[in-house]
């Protein structure tokens, strides 16, 4: 087996997946009417609302570390732009068609940037509706923009995460290396040949 | 406040039912001639004795304003405005400050618990206490900045028109203490055609911009001034000249909900399409034995 990721990694990677679906569900509740149902879920809506921003603060904090653990393995390289041009075949899966990739493939680098960059917008805009606390930082005007933002960044991320979620079962053999760390060798030499390439020359 | 039985609902917040509307119940509105009044705050003492509020001790900052903004415990103050016209004489403009009850009430649209704001068939438009989250949309969906969040137990708070009192066919308690007669209360049509009689005199008066304050942009208010300056809204302590509901607000409040939803489960479906059309990616025999050859590769090296 081909080890990808230690026990702290992912811990980290469940902690902050479990901050997100609990943002999901509550954030998701106090946007649309239909959903607010799912209050109950945090124990009425005053709860969800009190509850949902720490929620965020974790997120935060986890998220950050696990960006500090991984940023570096998911720098845009050239196969990456040659990927991209053959999405055709990277959905139609055939992979023979495809450069060989390192540790992480564009979609991959492409879902870590886009899941970075929203949670910063998410909690800048978070913190400036976060009235309980924050209120008088900030004026009405800009709360109605960091509302609108706030709003328009969680669809994204989440429309983010159901396609990082459904690569993860697509792709077979992928959720054992989040799940139990490891991966086989077939699935690196599949997916992430030039990755195995180089812990073949023990790097 | 609570919910009333005597009023039906035109209006409840994050709900889409039918109003009744089969009983007969006038719109209602509250007049507020500005150049009737003399700033004793009659007004609000009344509405703090009706409501049972006492809101904090404040300092004194040198100017009239007690408290200086509207609280969760103030929900009527009057604000005092020195304003010098262009013939250099001085005029003391005082407004009576507190919710409009907007016919397109911006608070209601953008408040995300099912019926924690709710409009009256007679306009009034109303906090529900007991179903209201303190999240604080409202007072971004407000164009008059009127409602506040208490501190001590996280609800929105602002005038309620005495909805209690109307309910029973009282005045509101500020109409029912002004002692000149600065406060009207009755059916809207009423008060309209009040104001258009005094709004005819102040005209006689030299006041020739005199008019009354029921903006249109948030389809009329039950709430209504009478201006002396009715070209000039602003100038009666930040009377919003042209009040709306912010367009942030009106995207993230209209287009945006459906437009947000459909897309989150469209691309859902689509990841189930492409799991029967294009199937999962399975790792082959193949490509396990090509690994080993690759692994073995090192051993050598
Ligand atoms: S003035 Fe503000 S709080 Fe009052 S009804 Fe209009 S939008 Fe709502
Ligand atoms: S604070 Fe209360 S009344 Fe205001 S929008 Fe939130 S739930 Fe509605």
């Amino acid at each position: 087996m081909v080890a990808r990721y230690t026990t702290a990694q992912r811990i980290n990677h469940w902690i902050t997946a479990l901050c997100l679906i609990l943002l999901a569900l509550s954030g998701m509740s106090l946007f649309h009417p239909g959903l607010f149902f799912l209050t109950a879920l945090f124990g009425g809506g005053p709860a969800t609302r009190a509850i949902h921003p720490w929620f965020g603060t974790v997120l935060l904090l986890s998220f950050g570390i696990l960006f500090v653990r991984f940023f570096h393995h998911n720098l845009w390289r050239r196969e990456d732009t040659a990927w991209v041009g053959r999405i055709g075949d990277v959905i139609s899966n055939h992979e023979e068609n495809l450069p060989e990739i390192g540790r992480y493939n564009a979609g991959q680098k492409l879902v870590f940037w886009l899941m970075s960059l929203l949670i910063l917008v998410l909690f800048v805009s978070g913190v400036v509706i976060w009235d309980q606390y924050f209120f008088n930082l900030t004026t009405i005007p800009a709360k109605r923009v960091a509302v609108l933002a706030h709003s328009l960044a969680a669809v994204a991320i989440i429309g983010v995460w159901i396609i990082h979620v459904y690569a993860a079962i697509w792709v077979r053999g992928t959720m054992h290396g989040m799940m139990r760390g490891s991966v086989t060798p077939g699935w690196t030499f599949r997916h992430h040949r030039k990755w195995l390439r180089e812990l073949a020359r023990g790097r | 406040m609570t919910d009333l039985q005597s009023l039906d609902l035109r209006r409840r917040s994050a709900s889409e039912d039918t109003p009744p509307s089969i009983r007969h119940q006038p719109e209602v509105a509250k007049l507020i001639d500005v150049s009737r009044c003399i700033g004793c705050k009659a007004c609000q003492s009344a509405c703090m004795e009706w409501n049972d509020l006492r809101p904090e001790m404040e300092e004194f900052v040198g100017a009239y304003e007690n408290p200086h903004d509207l609280n969760p415990a103030a929900w009527t103050i009057m604000r005092f405005t020195e304003w010098e016209d262009e013939a250099g004489n001085l005029e003391w403009l005082i407004r009576k400050d507190g919710c409009m009850h907007c016919s397109d009430p911006g608070c209601l649209k953008a408040c995300p618990s099912p019926g924690a704001i709710v409009q009256y068939a007679n306009g009034i438009v109303d906090f529900i206490s007991e179903n209201c989250i303190g999240c604080g949309y409202c007072v971004k969906g407000c164009p008059f900045n009127i409602p506040r969040i208490s501190q001590a137990d996280h609800k929105a708070y602002k005038c309620t028109l005495c909805s209690d009192r109307v309910a029973v066919g009282q005045e509101p308690a500020c109409a029912k203490a002004c002692p000149t007669g600065a406060i009207l209360f009755g059916a809207k049509e009423d008060m309209t055609a009040w104001a258009s009689e005094r709004i005819d005199d102040l005209r006689e008066r030299g006041f020739d911009k005199a008019g009354l304050y029921d903006p249109p942009e948030v389809g009329g208010t039950h709430v209504m001034y009478v201006l002396h300056h009715a070209d000039r809204p602003s100038l009666y302590a930040g009377l919003p000249d042209k009040p709306r509901i912010s367009p942030f607000v009106q995207i993230w409040k209209s287009a945006m909900k459906p437009i947000a939803l459909a897309g989150l489960a469209f691309t859902a479906m689509a990841g189930f399409v492409h799991w029967v059309v294009a199937g999962p990616n399975e790792v082959q025999p193949e490509d396990e034995a090509k690994a080993q050859d690759i692994l073995k590769h090192k051993d050598r090296t």
